[in-house]
């Protein structure tokens, strides 16, 4: 089972932060970051970054479609 | 270019009082960008004073701060902080991190707005009811972060007076002698490690008991020490920051008659105001928390080396022509932001969702006087930590 991730590049604030601490999921552009890949294998530090990302920016589902984070 | 041919200028460049950058910072980012710099003490450092290569070392996972403990790091007092969050690299970083920062989600923090509203607006009405003028910073600026952030840790109201005390103390490269600098990080560990272990007991409602109960479900708690350290961190860092960064607003407002009536005409530009003056205000008299370099980078020009500590130079970052075009004008109305006021990358400001919204909450209420103004020249403080006004005499009518 994987995952699908993104970021909203119109939301993010650019605080570098997803990929200052796992530049191997993020990638950073002047003002804005990226995922690397849209899937990623489950990883529970990425659920923490997406819920911490200043900007509520990350948005990360199952593969049935459903949010796993943010979590409010 | 290498270490060895550069000459090596003495830091900090700019002087404690107001709010200037020295123009020795101009000069290197049309220069080299890359300059060697000596503080009062450690080794020699590269400053990083242009935009890109000051977010460049900021974000970048080869630059470790960790590596700072095992070496003389470049400094501005002679004694040096015990670590915490600021100390670390990811993982462990980001674990602990993480865990915290689920205090200080934009989320939880807005539901902070309304009491940080109160607060602001009834040390406003304390103020007109004794009349005008005032200092700004003994009645308003001090006391709003300090109630914050006791607030939110859970300090009872009557132990208030000693948090400031202690939060000088730890500040103040002035006073303290080394042993009254351990003594009085001592007394205040002591004081957090006691407020710890009462919410343990009784949780209630605050910031701590949410620290406490973070992943209560997993193996991965904060540790007793983790947990007073980040509360002492929380208090040093967001305490001091915020308390100057209001005066020094309120001062580049109130010398921009311009700008200031903007702002009273359309309330609503008050949150771009703040980011403007997050990026304009070079908060600090030096850059700190030098990034050691694990391997060899090349960091625009140069070569850093491994093992050579680099420092970003935020405030000249922030007035970087090249990112931020006419970058010594206020202007609200900026398409670029992405400053570097809070930092940026995986240490980027915990408490800048929190901050944002006492200094926008500030304003406001500050800005319900009629016609404010400065009833004086502000008396600027004289360390070499954060720039501001130690006094800032303001004047309204009633
Ligand atoms: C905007 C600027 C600053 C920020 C964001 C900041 C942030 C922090 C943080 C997060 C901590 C707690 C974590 C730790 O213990 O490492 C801390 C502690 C401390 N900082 Fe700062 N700081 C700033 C400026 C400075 C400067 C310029 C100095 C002096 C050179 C300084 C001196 C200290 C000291 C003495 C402590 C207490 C360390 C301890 O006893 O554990 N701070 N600061
Ligand atoms: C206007 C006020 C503030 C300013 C200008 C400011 C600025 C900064 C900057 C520049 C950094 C990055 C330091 C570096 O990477 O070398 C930082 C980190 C930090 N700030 Fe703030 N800050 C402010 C308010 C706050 C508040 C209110 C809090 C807490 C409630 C806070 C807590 C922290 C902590 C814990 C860190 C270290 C984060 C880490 O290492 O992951 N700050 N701040
Ligand atoms: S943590 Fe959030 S705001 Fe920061 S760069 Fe990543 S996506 Fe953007």
């Amino acid at each position: 089972m994987t995952w699908s991730i993104s970021v909203d590049t119109t939301t993010c604030l650019g605080s570098g932060i997803c990929a200052g601490s796992r530049p191997d999921i993020f990638q950073f552009h002047g003002s804005y970051a990226e995922p690397i890949t849209d899937h990623l294998e489950p990883d529970e530090d990425v659920l923490d970054l997406a819920d911490t990302c200043p900007a509520a920016a990350i948005l990360i589902r199952d593969e049935s479609g459903a949010e796993l984070a943010p979590r409010p | 270019m290498t270490a060895a041919d550069e000459r090596v200028q003495d830091y900090p460049f700019n002087r404690p009082e107001g709010l200037d950058l020295a123009p020795a910072y101009g000069a290197a980012r049309t220069g080299p960008g890359m300059i060697r710099v000596q503080l009062p003490f450690g080794e020699p450092a590269w400053l990083a004073t242009r935009y890109e290569d000051a977010r460049f070392v900021l974000g970048d996972r080869r630059f470790s701060r960790a590596l700072a403990a095992e070496r003389d790091e470049p400094r501005v007092q002679f004694h040096r902080g015990s670590g915490g969050i600021l100390a670390m690299d990811p993982p462990d970083h980001t674990r602990l991190r993480v865990l915290v920062a689920s205090a200080f989600t934009v989320r939880r923090v807005e539901r902070l707005r309304p009491r940080v509203r109160e607060i602001a607006d009834g040390l406003v009405a304390d103020m007109y009811a004794s009349g005008s003028p005032a200092d700004l910073v003994e009645a308003f600026a001090l006391p709003l972060p300090v109630q914050v952030i006791c607030e939110l840790l859970g300090v009872p109201a009557a132990d208030r007076h000693l948090f400031r005390e202690w939060s000088d103390g730890l500040l103040s490269t002035a006073a303290l002698t080394a042993e009254e600098f351990t003594r009085n990080d001592q007394e205040l560990s002591a004081y957090m490690a006691g407020l710890v272990a009462q919410r343990r007991e009784a949780p209630a409602d605050d910031l701590m008991s949410a620290l406490i109960a973070a992943r209560a479900d997993d193996v991965e708690r904060l540790t007793e020490q983790e947990l007073v350290e980040l509360c002492v961190g929380v208090l040093v860092a967001g305490h001091e920051t915020t308390a100057t960064q209001i005066p020094n607003f309120v001062h580049v407002l109130l010398t921009r008659p311009d700008r200031l009536a903007e702002l009273q005409a359309d309330p609503d530009l008050i949150p771009a105001a703040v980011e403007e003056l997050m990026r304009f205000v070079p908060l600090g008299a030096t850059s700190a928390f030098a990034r050691y370099a694990t391997e060899d980078v090349q960091v625009g020009s140069v070569l850093v080396r491994a093992g050579e500590p680099v420092l970003a130079a935020i405030g000249s970052a922030n007035h970087d022509e090249t990112r931020f075009p006419d970058a010594e004008e206020v202007r609200f109305d900026r398409e670029t932001t992405a400053h570097l006021g809070f930092g940026h990358g995986a240490h980027h400001c915990l408490g800048a969702a929190l901050a944002r919204v006492e200094l926008q909450e500030a304003i406001r209420a500050l800005l319900t006087l009629s016609n404010l103004a400065e009833a004086g020249d502000p008396v600027w403080k004289t360390q070499m930590l954060v720039r501001g006004p130690r006094t800032l005499p303001i004047a309204w009518e009633a």
